[in-house]
């Protein structure tokens, strides 16, 4: 069978377009999905790591249960910590996340994602400036101006520019990449870099000077600049500024090398302010570029649902946030949370190793198709459904443009939400003990 | 359910306040019914409040949530009884709206504005939101689609592609916001007026409103074209709102409503040249209104304290925040719409501050006909909503109005007129602004009052009509308002003294019209050519897909409707 316009489940490109073929054995063919993409959505058989059966840790081994015996064990690991810790989400669609919070609720747990150790310091950067954004449409339509800025499209999201960015074609952009200036900022000559019309290396850690560096100049106080910035000659930074203001229609996509560099939310604080600044001379927006497909989905589901996209601390009843204080790795450096569920994620790989090492002390509960690092320090692990291949649902993409996930193919497993659904509801049946 | 011996309030019905008793039967008004009583005696009773124009849900709610965490530590409640956590004063959590709105004795409130294309997120928010009954409103004032129909003349083309977006948007009505200058906006630029034409696409404002409202009524949809003026939030804007609405005489209405409705009109009634002489022009729209029976309009009521303005008029935020040194989120949407959101303080000592409030207050007080105005705050744009009852006990009472004024800067009563008015709205005509009236607006037959076959909708409080006078004593119809004794909601109690007693899941009202299909042939071409070409998503991802509204409720509508 053919299925036209499936949406992609790698990035948070999520592109929509993919056809998909499927046969009596599975997916047989992503037609039009990038490679990332396309192992993604090929790799839900047996044969890729999938996890069959709910496992327990017996003696310091991964023995098979019943789901029932995963999910009681699961809640009542969750019930009997003071400080549980539900992390993940960014690869699973927004009706998980909303059972996620429900959980969060109820056992009093804080509630964080993989923007955490990504994005996070794009929404503290938010929170101080606002962001000037558009959908990716408005890219592909009007922008003559690309900017990347320590973000890497051309081997991290291999469609972005062709679909949406760089290479893109729409009304006020007939000539495609030809009518467009693409400029990249970044430490190393990336492949994105050597596709661009000018790239321009900085050293590492010197963003916000370099930012603050075109803030000044645009706002006509080049004479306070020495003739270097950073290694960066006076004149190269004044010519950019030219270039940026002389456009119809400015994008600026940024990623971990400005959020993770130092400064991190300061950087993008700053980068937020050049982005209204240049709205003065022309029209500019910024966008940061979200890595798993639904990560932004989690950030706008924990909005609604309690106030405040990431971080959230329930175990007052009352939703509290404070990152640096309530984000997961903050909570695990201060050896702080007693117990943790993951589900769509694989912190043991993304964590730096003192935190995987906290992990490792406590219960940990996973929910994942996969197995992964993580799965070797789970004490309960429940196999799911791949959302977005074989469960349907929302996902957010990077712009904040919802999209229905699509069901390709029927599922072996329960889905993150009835998996959710269940450990709530076992653990509503707990007494209070604390 | 009977509702016992209350003072009923039923302007629809022509009751104003007789002692009766309502009874609910299956979730609707009936002549008799069993099951529990209600003693009402010595009690105000209403329909169910109806908010005609509040932004409850969507894109922008969440920008406003993200960029403000400040807001979201205020209001924060902790998980109590049947209550979910809440958090946020002027963007609140979806929870928090649910259960705020039914304190006060609200059961339906529309949200205001929704990008056809990002409608999924608005339905997604709106069915976080317990209890109320809702609906969305879809943005079309800088549509392409639509300005490419409006400069072919193409008026069935057009109305087919409203009927398509209300569809796809899962949508009530058509929502106009500065017509052309989201467009504009897309290059860093505005329109200026009603006739300035919109760069690229050679249509005027004039041109889209008039022929918008045009579609709406070949529609014969519920509601009418709901409009946000362009120059909105300008001094000297009142000249614009009158030529706009001179510009809709000649639109017949398809059904037993106005041609047009008005939004927020508060920040669309001002005069002078700038923010030095900028002053009230209430009367001179409150006149027009006296005089015309074409437009209904909602107050759009500044409150002062914080707030966070929201809107799909891109460049109003933007110069905002410019004015304002205030942090700046804007988001375009492609082919649609722009947006922005800024947060802001409405201070006593600022003398334009102080006349926006004195504006809002005029147009209720100086519009003879309370059916021509709602009560809004333009939620949270003026303030947050939670603050009704306090313009509640500023309409009904000279003396509240007064002592308010004391605290406001001098030149006020150079700027405006609101200290010579002695108006005192009763309770019949605040009825009619908060419930009847928005219904009627809306074209909800079944909301809004109190006679048999209405939704079973209540609101009771412990306030005796017969005995309070509102002018001496505001502060007691404040605190009535600000917690009804018994919020009703299709027959059960959802809340009682400000406890939450019940949690349904409300309906999302949409609508569903027909257009003769050789116009939606001539349609899906043009269209096709747009997915292919300049959207960034598949047109088979585009629609709000029905797993998205829990309860819905589709009203019909359409050209064959009208004939």
């Amino acid at each position: 069978m053919i299925q036209e316009d499936v949406v992609c489940s790698f990035c948070g490109c999520l592109c929509d377009d993919i056809r998909v073929e499927t046969n009596d054995e599975g997916i047989v063919k992503a037609k039009g999905a990038c490679r990332l993409g396309s192992s993604k959505i090929l790799g839900h058989g047996p044969g890729h790591g999938r996890i069959s059966k709910p496992m327990i840790r017996q003696d310091g081994e991964l023995v098979e249960v019943e789901y029932q015996v995963a999910y009681d064990r699961a809640a009542r690991i969750l019930k009997a910590a003071k400080r549980p810790l539900l992390y993940g989400w960014a690869s699973t669609v927004c009706e998980a996340h909303e059972e996620g919070v429900l959980l969060a609720e109820e056992v009093g747990a804080v509630i964080d994602s993989t923007a955490t150790v990504c994005h996070g310091p794009s929404v503290i950067g938010v929170e101080e400036k606002g962001l000037a954004g558009a959908t990716l449409g408005q890219v592909k339509n009007r922008a003559d101006l690309i900017l990347f800025w320590g973000c890497n499209p051309a081997e991290a999201h291999p469609r972005h520019m062709r679909r949406y960015s760089s290479n893109s074609t729409g009304r006020f952009t007939p000539e495609g990449r030809k009518g467009r200036t693409v400029i990249v900022i970044d430490v190393r000559e990336t492949r994105t870099a050597r596709l661009a019309d000018r790239f321009i290396r900085i050293d590492p850690g010197t963003d916000y000077q370099v930012i603050s560096a075109l803030r000044l100049i645009l706002a006509g106080k080049a004479e306070i600049l020495g003739d270097e910035v950073c290694g960066i000659s006076k004149g190269k930074l004044v010519d950019l500024v030219d270039i940026l203001k002389k456009a119809r229609f400015g994008a600026i996509f940024f990623g971990l090398g400005l959020t993770h560099s130092r400064g991190r939310y300061k950087n993008i604080d700053c980068a937020l302010s050049l982005t209204a600044e240049l709205n003065a001379h022309t029209k500019f927006m910024i966008m940061p570029m979200r890595g798993h497909y639904n990560v932004a989905g989690i950030g706008q589901v924990m909005a609604w649902e309690g106030g405040y996209p990431m971080s959230v601390d329930y175990s007052r009843g009352a939703p509290y946030f404070n990152p640096g204080e309530t984000a997961a790795c903050d909570l695990l450096a201060r050896r702080e949370a007693d117990a943790a569920l993951i589900i769509a994620a694989d912190p043991a790989s993304n964590f730096p190793r003192s935190i995987v090492e906290a992990l490792a002390e406590i219960p940990v509960i996973q929910i994942d198709p996969y197995e992964n690092p993580t799965t070797l320090l789970a004490d309960v692990v429940i196999p799911c459904a791949i959302a977005g291949v074989e469960v349907e649902g929302t996902a957010y993409r990077m712009d904040g443009l919802p999209l229905r996930m699509r069901k390709v193919i029927e599922p072996v497993h329960p889905s993150d939400e009835e998996i959710l659904k269940e450990i709530r509801e076992s653990a509503r049946r707990l007494p209070d003990d604390h | 359910m009977i509702i016992k011996g209350g003072v009923v309030y039923d302007p629809a019905n022509g009751v104003l306040g007789e002692e009766m008793d309502i009874c609910i039967d299956a979730g609707a008004v009936a002549e008799a019914a069993g099951g529990p009583t209600i003693d009402a005696r010595g009690m105000l009773v209403l329909p169910g409040g109806v908010d005609a124009h509040s932004h409850i849900a969507g894109p922008k709610l969440n920008a406003g949530r993200i960029m403000r965490p400040d807001d979201g530590r205020i209001g924060t409640e902790p998980r109590r009884g049947l209550c979910r956590p809440c958090t946020g004063y002027t963007v609140p959590n979806s929870s928090a709206i649910g259960y705020r709105y039914a304190r006060m004795g609200y059961t339906t409130v529309f949200e205001a504005a929704t990008p056809i294309i990002e409608s999924r997120h608005t339905h997604e928010e709106l069915e976080a939101i317990p209890i109320l009954d809702k609906g969305a409103l879809t943005l079309f004032g800088s549509n392409w689609t639509v300005m490419e129909c409006v400069g072919e003349k193409d008026l069935p083309k057009l109305s087919a592609y409203v009927a398509w977006g209300l569809r796809a948007s899962r949508g009530y009505g058509v929502k106009i916001v500065n017509p052309g200058g989201g467009e504009a906006w897309g290059f860093g630029s505005n329109v200026k007026g009603l006739h300035d034409p919109v760069p690229e696409f050679n249509v005027t404002p004039a041109e889209i409103i008039h022929e918008l409202a045009r579609a709406n009524e070949r529609l014969c949809l519920p509601h009418s074209i709901h409009l946000h003026f362009n120059n909105l939030g300008k001094p000297g804007n009142y000249s614009t709102a009158i030529e706009t609405l001179d510009l809709l005489k000649d639109i017949v209405p398809s059904r037993d409503r106005q041609a047009v409705h008005v939004t927020h009109m508060q920040f669309s009634a001002y005069g002078g040249t700038g923010w030095r002489d900028f002053e009230s022009k209430a009367p001179e729209i409150a006149d027009y209104y006296n005089k015309n029976d074409h437009a209904t309009m909602d107050m759009g009521q500044i409150i002062f304290g914080s707030a966070t303005t929201m809107t799909a008029d891109g460049p109003l935020e933007y110069a905002n925040a410019r004015l304002l040194h205030q942090k700046w989120s804007n988001h375009d949407i492609e082919l649609e719409e722009s947006s922005g959101v800024v947060p802001l303080v409405y201070i006593r000592g600022s003398p334009v501050n102080a006349v926006q409030w004195a504006i809002g207050l005029e147009l209720a007080l100086l519009t003879e006909d309370p059916w021509k105005v709602l009560l809004t705050t333009d939620n949270p744009n003026g303030g947050p909503f939670v603050k009704y009852p306090e313009v509640i006990a500023l309409l009904m009472s000279h003396k509240r109005r007064e002592e308010e004024m004391a605290k406001l800067p001098e030149l006020l009563s150079k700027r405006s007129v609101i200290g010579s008015i002695e108006r005192e709205l009763g309770w019949g005509e605040i009825a009619v602004m908060t419930r009847a009236a928005p219904a009627h607006v809306l074209g909800l037959k079944e909301k809004g009052h109190l006679g048999v076959g209405a939704d079973g909708d209540v609101s009771i409080y412990e306030i005796d009509p017969r005995e309070v006078d509102p002018g001496s004593d505001p502060a007691l119809v404040e605190r009535a308002f600000t917690q009804a004794k018994y919020t009703i909601k299709a027959g059960e109690v959802v809340s009682r003294d400000g406890e939450i007693a019940g949690i349904p899941q409300g309906r999302t009202f949409w609508t569903d019209a027909n257009v003769p299909e050789e116009d939606m042939a001539r349609l899906m071409a043009s269209l096709k050519e747009k997915f292919e070409k300049y959207y960034s998503i598949q047109m088979s991802n585009y629609m709000v897909q029905e797993a998205y509204l829990s309860r819905p409720v589709a009203v019909r509508a359409g050209v064959e409707v009208a004939q």
